[in-house]
């Protein structure tokens, strides 16, 4: 299953399960692909933005997901954690929305970048000197001040909610970044009118201080966190190339000096419609929501596409093995490399991630916690960072109390030492279409999850139909398609390590990276 | 680059006649913006159709068990949960952690029909679920499955709430992890505010705060989970909610076989868990240095749902925290950088005072910082009282999103379900919005007064002890908790 970690704004970092679709449940006839084309109409304007609109009058309200073809992978150097800033940014306002006077604003904002770039320069130069940056600092303070005096704070989010929105917030990933609220039925106008607005004209107020915001955020998440710090430091070790191998959050200095300019300059590059898609589900008709659309995201220009990532990977031709020493419990992860999720192969892959982690059946279950008792949970992330370049299959496992994470490591190179030499059981196979069958139907209930799948797979191979022809393509994974696959993926080679082990707790703080850094901008 | 790629770019799209892409960006946007789009304010929305809330049907079977249903017709699919008259707040210290190890063990230890592994199998096999657990205050049993697997899953069910085997290998399974729970307990700084400040607010003689120990879990025998069954499990103590593509009359015919023959238990009386009535106001401080943040907690007891302020209660925390817009987010997030999570409001539960709570995260250095930002919030709730314009959003916010509570069947069945189970009326639903609307300016302003007392606050902070020293050396009672886990009493 393809699963998506996501740095969002308001909620703890989610990971989304994305379920998979299927046609051929019994009894589930009236879902198929025919059937549910019938309430989907698709609609691209004339700059490239694509829209997908699903009627489900359940009840009078929709909800939507804006899907943007950007995420931390296309950062570069210095940069990281801009993607996810963007997103923080998207709330700020417009013109015409979150300002006194935006005439007046628009000149105490260069006013303020002219500053902020001064005193950077002054500071992140090999002779900075002190006074000089601290005369420089103050300038920018008081710039800062100036024009947070035209801020109406927080309008943006504050409309969308008086009018009755709900669930309003953003995620960012490696691949993709997202915007999603629900509405009444009746706002469909304020709907187009604010998702146009926020896209055609930003406006980047508060950014600095937003950019505190982030790093307050990078210090919740990341560094306060044992898992957060695990992670962060097994993403950089397993790529050593690929720009998937930076945190989404950013690293620290980077979310300390991307400036305003760096923002703009990122938006103006990959925020074209050709590389956005909307999907809007619940009790909206097309009739009159497409002359909406034309009206209102019709306003923004075309522009031309972004630069592919050129860097691929190099086939990994060590094991690599990362151990945070921690004051927190022990913790194992075990990760190898394997294809984008476009790969012909990826049904297989979903196979193996199915058998070996989905439930209490699953091989993994069954071995470490039930059987051997060794582990008190077991799981895994099927793509990570994320899934649109080849990425890694990753499985954790948490120890029991007093077992070690070498007792885990031996445990689940068994399992998967197994896959590759013995076929699995009919069961197994029956088990996980079933189960992904099933799972398509208990996401057909649920506006926002439909509108998150159809632009997952929109956005991913090209047309969002190819969601409910995914899921045939488990038909055809074959016995011996797993362990052709599992082969090939279980090499020490191919593999990255990360664990936890225990250390007494430091008497004093720890030399965070964060903690030197003035928060302060 | 520029000047190549705004080149290729003229091929494709004919309108390519300034060289930079960026300044045609911007001079079409202004152009094109003025002439057609008005302001946020002039958009004119059409009415909202009359809500009609779906309301379930309630039937009481011979036994007691009542059961409300709710017909969905959208998908193939069914589900049903019960709410059971039980929790962890009926536990004895010694032996906490029993409810939950009862929860758990109740679905994973199997019946004494099918083992636990055997039930895996069957319910993976369809794609159906069964899950139980006891919480807090109350237990559940939830299920869920394809229209076509009803019956076979429902006999399931009721042999699990009926007729459990309690497994001693599941049961050795479920303490092996609560044990690692428990060693993992001071791993995550969240984790520890909620348990300390918890236990700051309700005293620690307050079940509500006791968290199972080595001891307790050591202590707990396969003979006290069954017993801890034969106690609670029994059809008058249980509500259960159907929900799904079924036909009313051929459910309740399925119901009644699969519980119609479960007796009635004895009659009980719950005693009432204790809370403290007095929270200690002061200083608390919690070393942890494996954290580049300091987290802060402050606050004292909240309100119950039927307190007869709850709307204005519902009210001020939409303006303290309840939306972008609030003040705690505006003012400390948003102005001033400080944090990314802060929250804050008069807690309300359902049949026990709720926490009421302002919190946030933040950086070492400004720890002094966040605490004075927080106490400040709370006392403006009164030196600068909600004005007519936040009482009338926050309102209006309230009141047009409500459409999302009841959106979906299943959803405005939960809702049912929880007012039966804590014995509120059943038109608590319906009269919500009618007393959103009654409330006046001047009601949300005493409920603020009344209910948020910056001078009764228990503090807690979180920290590393370099970094947070000198914000908390103004204070002269620091109280330190000492959180280090207890080791088992047998050493293992």
């Amino acid at each position: 299953m393809r699963i998506n970690c996501r740095v969002s704004s308001r909620v703890a970092c989610m990971i989304v399960v994305m379920v998979l679709w299927s046609l051929s449940v019994t009894g589930v006839q009236a879902q198929d692909l025919g059937s549910f084309e019938q309430r989907v109409t698709q609609h691209t304007l004339k700059n490239g933005w694509t829209f997908i609109l699903v009627e489900r009058p359940v009840a009078p309200v929709f909800s939507f997901i804006t899907r943007v073809n950007v995420g931390s992978a296309q950062e570069g150097a210095g940069q990281t954690g801009l993607a996810h800033m963007f997103e923080h940014m998207a709330i700020k306002g417009t013109p015409r929305i979150g300002t006194k006077d935006y005439q007046a604003e628009q000149g105490a904002l260069v006013a303020l970048e002219d500053a902020y770039q001064a005193y950077q320069t002054e500071k992140l130069s090999r002779k900075a000197d002190p006074e000089k940056v601290k005369s420089l600092h103050e300038i920018f303070k008081q710039r800062q001040g100036e024009a947070s005096q035209y801020v109406i704070k927080n309008e943006f989010g504050d409309i969308i909610e008086r009018e009755g929105g709900v669930a309003l917030n953003a995620f960012t990933g490696a691949d993709v970044t997202g915007y999603f609220y629900s509405l009444p039925a009746n706002k469909i106008e304020l709907f187009a009118y604010l998702e146009s607005e926020r896209f055609l004209q930003p406006v980047f107020r508060e950014f600095y201080e937003e950019r505190d915001v982030v790093m307050e955020e990078r210090r919740l998440r990341t560094e306060s966190q044992p898992f957060g710090r695990l992670l962060e430091q097994f993403v950089s070790t397993a790529f050593m190339a690929h720009p998937y191998h930076h945190p989404v959050i950013g690293y620290a200095s980077d979310i300390q000096t991307y400036t305003m300019t760096d923002a703009k300059q990122f938006y103006e590059t990959h925020y074209v419609p050709t590389n956005m898609v909307t999907a809007i589900v619940g009790d909206i008709q097309p009739k009159t929501v497409i002359p909406l659309l034309e009206k209102y995201f019709g306003r923004i220009p075309a522009g031309s596409p972004p630069p592919p990532i050129r860097t691929v990977e190099p086939v990994s031709i060590t094991e690599k093995t990362v151990i945070l020493q921690d004051p927190s419990q022990p913790l194992y992860l075990e990760g190898y490399h394997k294809p984008a999720a476009t790969h012909a192969d990826q049904p297989v892959y979903d196979a193996i991630d199915d058998i070996l982690t989905n439930g209490r059946t699953s091989r993994l279950f069954r071995s470490l916690v039930r059987d051997k008792q060794i582990a008190v949970s077991v799981g895994a992330y099927g793509a990570y960072p994320g899934d649109k370049y080849p990425h890694v299959w990753l499985a954790y496992g948490v120890p029991s109390r007093g077992v070690s994470n070498e007792t885990i490591q031996q445990a689940l190179r068994e399992e998967f030492n197994k896959l590759k030499t013995q076929d699995v059981s009919d069961e197994e196979l029956t088990r996980f279409r079933t189960r992904a069958k099933a799972g398509l139907l208990r996401a057909l209930n649920n506006n926002l999850g439909l509108a998150m799948h159809m632009t997952d797979y929109q956005m991913l191979f090209g047309d969002w139909r190819e969601l409910f022809r995914y899921i045939t393509r488990f038909d055809h994974v074959t016995k011996k398609d797993i362990r052709r696959v599992a082969k090939a993926l279980f090499q020490s080679t191919n593999r990255v390590v990360g664990m936890i082990e225990t250390v007494p707790s430091p008497e004093v703080a720890m030399p965070a990276s964060a903690a030197k850094g003035e928060g302060q901008s | 680059m520029m000047a190549t790629q705004a080149c290729v770019r003229c091929v494709v799209s004919k309108t390519c006649w300034v060289g930079s892409l960026v300044t045609l960006l911007i001079l079409s946007l202004t152009l094109t913006v003025q002439a057609q789009v008005k302001k946020v304010g002039e958009l004119e929305y059409p009415p909202l159709p009359d809500l009609v809330i779906p309301e379930p049907e309630r039937v009481v079977l011979e036994n007691g068990m009542v059961v409300l249903l709710m017909e969905d017709h959208e998908l193939p699919l069914i589900s049903l949960s019960a709410y059971i008259q039980t929790g962890a707040r009926l536990e004895s210290r010694d032996k906490s952690g029993i409810a939950s190890l009862t929860g758990t063990v109740l679905r994973t230890g199997g019946t004494t029909k099918q083992s636990g592994d055997e039930l895996d199998e069957f319910l993976e096999g369809k794609a159906a679920m069964i899950e139980t657990g006891i919480g807090g205050s109350s237990g559940s049993a939830s299920m869920s499955c394809l229209k076509e697997d009803f019956p076979a899953v429902l006999e399931v069910y009721g042999d699990i709430l009926r007729t459990p085997a309690f497994d001693s290998e599941k049961l050795k399974i479920a303490k092996n992890q609560m044990m690692s729970g428990i060693s993992r307990q001071n791993d995550d700084p969240g984790g520890i505010v909620s348990r300390e400040f918890k236990k700051l607010v309700f005293g620690d003689a307050s079940p509500y705060t006791w968290v199972p120990t080595y001891a307790s879990i050591q202590s707990i025998t396969r003979k006290d989970v069954v017993e801890w069954h034969a106690t609670y499990v029994h059809p008058h103590r249980m509500i259960l909610g159907l929900a799904g593509d079924f036909d009313k009359e051929k459910a309740i015919t399925l119901l009644n076989k699969v519980f119609g023959d479960w007796e009635k238990g004895p009659a009980i009386d719950d005693p009432t868990a204790f809370i403290q009535e007095q929270v200690p106001a002061g200083m608390f401080y919690v070393e942890k240095n494996d954290m580049t943040q300091a987290k802060i907690a402050m606050g004292h007891l909240g309100m119950r749902r039927d307190h007869p302020e709850y709307y204005s209660l519902v009210i001020v925390n939409q303006i303290l925290s309840g939306s972008f817009g609030a003040r705690l987010f505006s003012n400390i997030r948003s102005k001033q950088g400080l944090a990314y999570d802060v929250h804050g409001g008069v807690g309300l539960q359902w049949d026990r005072p709720g926490m009421a709570i302002l919190s946030m995260s933040t950086k070492t250095q400004t720890t002094g910082e966040g605490i004075d930002a927080l106490i400040a919030e709370s006392r403006k709730m009164v030196t600068n009282p909600p004005t007519d314009e936040e009482v009338a959003n926050a309102k209006e916010g309230i009141l047009n999103s409500f459409v999302f509570s009841v959106d979906s069947p299943s959803k405005v069945l939960g809702k049912y379900l929880t007012y039966e189970y804590y014995g509120y009326p059943s038109t608590w639903l319906k009269t919500f919005r009618h007393g959103i609307e009654q409330v006046t300016v001047a009601q949300v302003r005493q409920a603020a007064e009344r209910h948020l007392r910056p001078q009764d606050f228990a503090i807690l902070v979180v920290g590393p002890r370099e970094g947070t020293k000198s914000a908390l050396a103004k204070y002269q009672n620091i109280e330190e908790l000492d959180i280090r886990i207890p080791e088992p009493p047998d050493g293992a």
